[in-house]
């Protein structure tokens, strides 16, 4: 029996990322990890690419990890993760070691998942190995300071796309990469969000036992470089999630349905006014910048609905 | 009982992967390797070997894929060439840091650019100093045998570093040779089970691989790893042995052909010590007092050994099939370390340097021996004129 997902029954359950590590105050990171993690029953092993995670959570003498864990590089993520499942189905094919149930997922930020990590993970999707690909996306490279990446949106101040006098930020919209990876017509994939995290736990249940490989893509603020308070960090994912910034959606099977639909679906200027990132497009001659990412947002968000057979 | 076939070297080496049947193989196709692994695909496919092999989509991939199938526990093999080293560079390097034994058939071919698919050890090179393992292969047979004994050096626990295995593209991997194949058992028995003393797969006692080291233990670290090289001076010749006992072959750190009276000697390695044998043993035929040394371990480089064999000689002349950029006139890699090692083994013989065979230039027997007799010379005058010739080159 799985455990229930109620709060009285998870946290029974011991964490499998210990407290302890690096991580800064207000990150989102390790709430993801931590829920998507006490979802799972069976015992897991664990891929980490270059980046924040993986950095705060294993100083050298230290681990913050209960779980078989590694890193091998940036950008390789899905391929180390492919070669351990790999690995794992060899030997206990073989019979060599005993088949356990073990689950194998690898995170990534989205630096390492939009861009650099992309044509590993598309590889390692398409060959059908037994693992969750989670993309912790905070939008930007934070790691090494707040650069820009594929998925930070339009508009935003990062130290590669800085806000000048000429130029008001980034110039260009993010990259939809959870459309890009269902088009890889893999068994599950899906976006989350940890505000809403029975949502995130039960697509983390769905998305290890789908047979095959599978994608979540989790929004995950990182208050250093959206520029909030820390403990404004859940409160403003959830507006990302009800201006429909983030919807919160899956693709079982290459079916689309929509798991959490905004009673009121408020305008994205709700999200950007609490983000230092996105300050400047208040000024009057960038708000045309706001107008755009707005008409982007309803017209991906029309395109979802009529996906998700709403429309 | 062995058999013997014809067989190209790449043929050889896929054969070496189907006895030694590792657990998983993951591996990108690239000129002059291809046939590694498309023989070790039908293998595969015809149920030869119990191998999951990973056909991945890159070489960054396939040697990812190694690092995380080892790290998990898995004998792993893979085979690449030039570019597909270049681009698997920065894994090359974390799967000797995460000490990987992962056994590699690098098939050598001259880097771009201009692009050029023919062999030249320009690829090799740049690795010497990534933390493997390095043996060369004079032929088909020396590339079967380097094989099935890396998996053994590779895998002993005072090493636990990965091995590449080099062989020289098209010249022998696609040449068909009359290989001595030993029988299955014969070559399973040698290789043995694989038993890791530590597996990321063992959910009950979690291990952290790959960890962040500071200043304050990546040094450690980087000690750990030169001592295991240091492990692979004694490891190495003692797995020799016991595969030359076992397998009738007669395997050092180098092959000294004709060198212990000689007075001039070549050192080059790979397919063109085939070569230069010829030469020597029409020179000796005239009389001529020549010998040749062929090193087949790189690294761990045998510098000791190496002087020590050279040590009688008026004069010494290496020739590399690569150049070692802004070092001395275009000079190779193989000549910068032998000189080192010879000057820090007290080891006073004039010598030169030849760089030949770029891009997969042919090597003439009459060009080798034209090197001969600028030793021969130079062994008389006790002077060398010329310290780096390139060879057969438009200047």
């Amino acid at each position: 029996m799985a455990t229930k997902l109620i709060p009285k029954e998870l946290a029974k359950k011991p964490d499998r990322l210990s407290p302890g590590h690096r991580l800064c105050a207000g990150c989102a990171a390790p709430i993801v990890v931590r829920q998507m993690l006490a979802a799972i029953d069976d015992p897991v092993v664990l891929a980490n690419a270059t980046g924040c995670l993986e950095v705060a959570t294993t100083i050298y003498p230290y681990t913050a990890w209960r779980v078989p864990w590694i890193h091998n590089a940036f950008e390789n993520a899905a391929s180390t993760i492919a070669g351990v499942e790999t690995a794992y189905r060899s030997l206990v094919r073989q019979g060599k070691i005993p088949e356990r149930n073990v689950k194998f997922i690898a995170f990534g930020g989205d630096g390492g998942t939009y861009d650099i990590g992309f044509q590993a993970l598309s590889g390692a999707l398409e060959r059908g190995h037994q693992f969750l690909y989670v993309c912790y996306n905070n939008e930007a490279y934070m790691n090494t300071g707040i650069q820009r990446s594929g998925a930070t949106p339009l508009g935003a101040h990062t130290t590669t796309s800085p806000a000048g006098t000429v130029v008001p930020g980034k110039q260009q919209m993010r990259k939809d990469l959870t459309a890009i990876i269902a088009a890889h017509d893999i068994p599950y994939v899906a976006q989350a969000a940890p505000t809403q995290w029975k949502d995130l736990m039960e697509k983390t249940r769905k998305a290890v036992n789908c047979g095959g490989p599978a994608f979540l893509n989790v929004l995950a603020s990182c208050n250093r470089g959206w520029r909030h308070e820390t403990y404004e960090t859940l409160e403003i994912t959830q507006l990302a999630v009800d201006t429909c910034y983030w919807p919160l959606y899956e693709v079982e099977n290459g079916v689309w349905r929509l798991t959490y639909k905004p009673k009121e679906k408020l305008p994205v200027e709700e999200w950007l006014k609490r983000q230092g990132r996105f300050r400047h497009l208040f000024r009057p001659e960038n708000r045309h910048l706001i107008d755009e990412l707005q008409a982007e947002v309803d017209r991906r968000w029309e395109r979802l609905l009529f996906l998700c057979g709403e429309k | 009982m062995s058999k013997y076939e014809a067989l190209t070297g790449d043929q050889a080496v896929a054969t070496a992967m189907r006895q030694i049947n590792p657990d998983v193989v993951a591996a990108y196709p690239i000129t002059p390797q291809t046939e590694t692994v498309e023989f070790f695909a039908e293998y595969v496919a015809n149920g030869e070997v119990t191998t999951d092999f990973i056909c991945v989509e890159s070489e960054h991939s396939a040697m990812s894929a190694c690092v995380g199938a080892s790290a998990a526990g898995a004998r792993v093999m893979t085979a690449t060439s030039s570019q597909g080293l270049a681009l698997m560079w920065e894994i090359v390097y974390i799967a000797a840091s995460y000490r990987c034994p992962i056994v590699m058939s690098l098939v050598n071919r001259a880097l771009s650019g201009p692009i050029n698919i023919h062999c030249d050890h320009s690829d090799v090179m740049g690795a010497r100093d990534s933390g493997w393992i390095i043996l060369f292969s004079e032929n088909n047979q020396e590339a079967y045998d380097n094989v099935i004994q890396a998996v053994r050096i590779a895998e002993h626990p005072d090493v636990l570093l990965p091995v590449m295995v080099c062989q020289d593209g098209f010249i022998t991997s696609h040449s068909m040779e009359r290989v001595e194949v030993y029988d299955d058992a014969d070559v399973k028995a040698f290789v043995g089970i694989y038993r890791p003393e530590r597996s990321l797969l063992d959910v009950d006692s979690p291990m952290t691989y790959g960890a962040l080291h500071f200043y304050d233990y990546y040094y450690e670290s980087k000690r750990q790893q030169a001592e295991a090289m240091e492990h692979a001076r004694r490891v190495i010749p003692e797995v020799t042995e016991e595969f030359n006992r076992k397998f009738n072959r007669n395997y050092g750190l180098f092959e000294a052909y004709r060198l212990d009276d000689a007075d001039v000697a070549v050192v080059v390695a790979n397919s063109t010590a085939g070569t230069a044998k010829i030469v020597v043993d029409s020179l000796r035929a005239q009389g001529l007092k020549v010998g040749l040394l062929k090193p087949r371990v790189f690294r761990p480089f045998p510098a000791k050994e190496l002087a020590e064999a050279l040590r009688h000689l008026k004069a010494i002349a290496v020739m590399d099939r690569s150049i070692a950029f802004g070092y001395l006139n275009g000079a190779g890699p193989l000549f910068i370390e032998l000189t080192a090692a010879l000057a820090l083994h007290g080891v006073h013989v004039p010598i030169a340097d030849y760089v030949f065979g770029l891009g997969g230039r042919d090597i003439k027997p009459s060009e080798i021996e034209s090197v001969y007799r600028d030793m021969l010379r130079v062994a008389e005058t006790g002077r060398v004129e010329r310290l780096v010739t390139p060879l057969s080159v438009r200047e």
